[in-house]
């Protein structure tokens, strides 16, 4: 998934986005994986790096993680729409 | 290295003008015991949902209410409304503290007999006394409340049958100033059909009038209105006494005060803006003192109290079954309770907390329940930490009304579970299951067997 | 004279085209010769114009929305007063007052020092309430009843007859000329507010309005009337004039007598062409032109500061009619980073 480039990450979890002028803020989780995301990494590195880091299940974050990304193109942060 | 609490990623636009999440934590702060019980434990041994009603704050609630009413006036008696809770345990709870009971059907009569109160100590209500009714409150010489004229013939023609004089008194409606007024019960005041059904019992001299009785609304936010209709039963009250140099042995107010639940659409919470129990008794109190009556005329104060006193004992205890992502990017939780045993959900924007510590990061949440139905939403919006399937929360302020409007739809009705002051979790009611349900069906022969039986069996 | 320092938190920072009294109530006290105040701007939202004015806003926090409940307010005022020890403060929103009303004792006990109506006093200037309240107060109000069925409209033509006023419980009124307008604007006043449904006497004339402040024992403290020269679309002020009215003083000091005001208030009132006085509304705090009230010659919000301490005020002689009030909007230009930081971390 690529993150639009010129989007604003802010270590408070704001995140802002010059083309359209809309912000929005994040959780701690959801800023780390913006971040992978903008530093190119995949999807399955993230999972892995999630799974090492967290108390949980790979099933959970399976799931979460396909619902944040359904939300990040939702709200239009990414560089073209990925059609599941 | 030690791995982090784990929390669902989120992330949401920054709206202005919707609430801002600074300094609102105690709307989601966690609700983990209740009486020092733990939510997990309960459910783990309950089941989920479960309803869970506290003995101490049913009984400082009603000690609070008499209080309230016995500092400011000097004869004052409850009468346990069972339509609001009528599971056994909970009535005795209030007739262990002195309350008398109000029941509005035959069937809620005879539970109260079978709860050991006398037969004067059962007030009865409602427009629909069977027969059969009446003559069990007759024999048993309970305060019979007429509804309507029909109700009044009635009684005077089994008074003859059964050569008995029982104990009546009226319901009166009247405008007290708010909105709606409920004319459908009783007699009014204004019109003058109050005066000639009195006249009509006074004169027919079957029947023995002992109080007279309103139940101005449910869900009352105004003293006021209370004020206006004490001063009006009082008026009665003195005119019968002119007239017929008869006294009145009580004045039932009825019920209706709120509790402090937040009904839909109102602006600030319940918890801040519902009269106390003190104002509401200060309103009535000082009516009746301040009518007229001679001190030792001053009739028994009634009350009728149902919600006010029982509906913040109550909670129900449930489960997060599944999120999911509606169409417009709003999160949803499906939890295992819906209307269906939380009928108070169609007109209060129920405090739901989490049941388990989170981070202060929140979502706007639509919470539905388990039916399939659009219609089954406990909270059209509520701001909830991220929860994960299996998951409790909490529901606060249930214990009215919900167990006993609930239905038996799609799912069963779960347990009740009193937590005792003997610091005992202690089962009320226990969860139904199919044979409850099938209990009262009837197979007739020809529709035993069919086809499929058939093939299954060989 | 050394200037009296003081710590003073102000709701009401938005400062836009139909703007809140905060910036102008802040305007007033950084003007008072009395004190050298430090101004704590208390928000509902990011982009409240107030935040970002550093020269009037020293810092500010956003706060929870009224219907948050008062807990919730209370625990973040006193996070806020934990490190900026206010002294006083001074709510301008109608939604918030009940709470800060509920709250003032509590605040009180803290240090943190209010002036506002009491309960009561908030409560029988409703809307709804307002024959009751001019009956007892002996002020003229248009005659009005609450209806709660469209069957009712058809009873108004006797009782009111046409033009009448249709209004809502809380927001919107609307002139009806005929029972058909009538019923249409009950449908569309129900359907966004609800019932029950207010009808109102309609009264031709202008409408004058009066800033005041009442010390809670039956005195006028302050009190300057204007009527606006020029309204915006919306029916605020743009402009407007102070006037020579000694009319509407006696009628403000006879209400402030009787009800003993407490605190700030604004009169809106309809002065017919034959002189008559119609009270409309009566707002529980300082209007959004009280800064009129400064540059006439009275300070309001610095005598409430005073009389929240404690002090007395004597009343003010005497106000500089013909002063007027010209309003202007201003592009600020604000960074991001001040934008983020006060949506994430709650304070700037």
């Amino acid at each position: 998934m690529k993150i639009l480039k010129n989007i604003a990450l802010s270590d408070t979890g704001f995140v802002f986005n010059p083309s359209t002028g809309d912000s929005f803020s994040v959780n701690p989780i959801g800023l780390s994986i913006l971040k992978d995301f903008k530093d190119g990494k995949s999807e399955a590195d993230i999972k892995k790096r999630l799974l090492s880091e967290y108390q949980t299940d790979r099933e959970t974050i399976e799931k979460d993680l396909y619902d944040f990304m359904k939300m990040i193109e939702q709200l239009h942060l990414t560089e073209y729409h990925e059609q599941a | 290295m030690k791995k982090q609490l784990y929390e669902r990623p989120l992330i949401q636009r920054i709206n202005t003008g919707l609430m801002n999440k600074f300094g609102t934590k105690t709307e989601y702060a966690p609700t983990s015991h209740i009486d020092g019980f733990a939510v997990k434990d309960l459910i783990k041994e309950f089941g989920s949902p479960v309803f869970v009603l506290s003995e101490q704050t049913i009984r400082n609630t009603y000690r609070e209410a008499v209080r309230a009413f016995k500092t400011r006036y000097p004869r004052v008696q409850f009468a346990w409304s069972y339509k609001t809770n009528y599971i056994n345990a909970v009535c005795n709870i209030f007739h262990q503290e002195g309350s008398w009971a109000e029941v509005v059907s035959g069937f809620e009569y005879q539970k109260a007999i079978n709860n050991g109160v006398p037969g004067h100590n059962i007030i009865f209500n409602g427009p629909d006394k069977t027969d059969e009714d009446l003559r069990a409150a007759i024999t048993n010489n309970s305060p019979i409340h007429i509804d309507h004229l029909d109700e009044l013939y009635r009684l005077t023609e089994l008074a003859e049958e059964m050569n008995k004089r029982p104990n009546v008194a009226i319901r009166v409606n009247m405008d007290t100033g708010i909105y709606p007024m409920w004319d459908r019960f009783g007699f009014n005041y204004e019109n003058g059909q109050a005066w000639d059904a009195i006249n009509k019992i006074m004169l027919g001299e079957r029947l023995e009038l002992i109080g007279v009785h309103c139940h101005i609304g449910t869900f009352m936010l105004s003293p006021q209105a209370y004020a206006t209709a004490a001063f009006k039963l009082s008026d009665l009250a003195l005119g019968i006494k002119k007239k017929y140099n008869k006294t009145l042995q009580y004045i039932d107010m009825g019920g209706g005060f709120a509790s402090k639940n937040t009904l839909k659409g109102s602006y600030l919470p319940g918890t801040d803006t519902v009269p106390t129990i003190d104002q509401f008794a200060e309103a009535i109190t000082t009516a009746i003192l301040n009518a007229g009556f001679i001190e030792k005329d001053l009739p028994l104060l009634i009350l009728e109290t149902g919600r006010a006193l029982i509906d913040e004992a109550g909670y129900l205890l449930g489960s997060v079954i599944a999120n999911k992502r509606l169409s417009d990017g709003r999160r949803a939780s499906i939890m295992d309770f819906g209307v269906n045993i939380l009928f108070t959900a169609f007109w209060y924007d129920h405090k739901i907390s989490p049941a388990q510590e989170f981070s202060s990061y929140t979502e706007d949440t639509v919470m539905y329940g388990p039916l399939c139905m659009n219609i089954d939403v406990v909270r059209s919006n509520v701001t909830l930490p991220p929860l994960k399937k299996d998951d409790h929360v909490v529901v606060h302020t249930v214990g009215a009304y919900n167990m006993t409007q609930w239905m038996q739809f799609i799912a069963m009705r779960p347990s009740v579970v009193l937590l005792g002051i003997d610091g005992k979790a202690h089962l009320i009611r226990s969860k139904e299951g199919l044979e409850n349900i099938e209990m009262n069906e009837v197979m007739p022969e020809f529709l035993k067997n069919h086809q499929l039986s058939v093939a299954n069996a060989k | 004279m050394n200037k009296r320092k003081l710590t003073i938190a102000v709701t009401g920072l938005n400062n836009i085209d139909s703007p809140g009294p905060g910036i102008p109530v802040i305007r007033a006290l950084k003007d008072s010769t009395k004190f050298d105040v430090r101004i704590i701007g208390l928000s509902y939202d990011a982009l409240e114009p107030g935040i970002y004015m550093h020269d009037l806003v020293d810092k500010t926090y956003q706060i929870p929305l009224p219907s948050a409940g008062q807990q919730s307010l209370l625990t973040r005022l006193t996070y806020i007063h934990n490190t900026e020890k206010i002294d006083v403060i001074i709510p301008n929103f109608d939604a918030e007052l009940y709470n800060f009303i509920k709250l003032q004792d509590t605040l009180k006990e803290m240090g943190i020092h209010s002036f506002l109506p009491t309960l009561n006093q908030f409560e029988e200037r409703q809307k709804w309430s307002l024959p009751e309240f001019g009956s007892k107060y002996g002020i003229e109000v248009p005659k009005s009843k609450m209806i709660h069925s469209i069957a009712e409209v058809h009873t108004l033509a006797y009782e009111f007859g046409y033009p009448l006023v249709v209004k809502g419980k809380f927001y919107d009124a609307s002139v009806a000329y005929s029972p058909d307008q009538a019923m249409g604007y009950f449908n569309k006043i129900n359907s966004k507010w609800g019932l029950p449904i207010i009808i109102q006497q309609y009264t031709q004339g202008t409408e004058v309005n009066l800033t005041g402040i009442g010390d809670g024992k039956g005195n006028l403290i302050g009190a300057v009337p204007m009527r606006k020269t020029y309204i915006t679309d919306k029916g605020k002020a743009w402009a407007g004039v102070a006037l020579e009215d000694p009319k509407l003083m006696d009628i403000a000091k006879q209400l402030v007598k009787g009800n003993k005001w407490r605190g700030g208030f604004e009169l809106e009132m309809i002065r017919t062409t034959k002189n008559e006085y119609y009270l409309i509304e009566i707002n529980p705090r300082f209007p959004a032109w009280v800064y009129l009230a400064v540059g006439s010659g009275q300070n309001h919000p610095e005598a409430l500061v005073q009389m929240a301490l404690g002090e007395n005020v004597a009343p003010f002689e005497s106000y500089a009619s013909g002063k007027m009030f010209v309003r202007y909007s201003y592009d600020q230009i604000v960074d991001l980073k001040e934008f983020e930081t006060i949506s994430t971390m709650g304070e700037l």
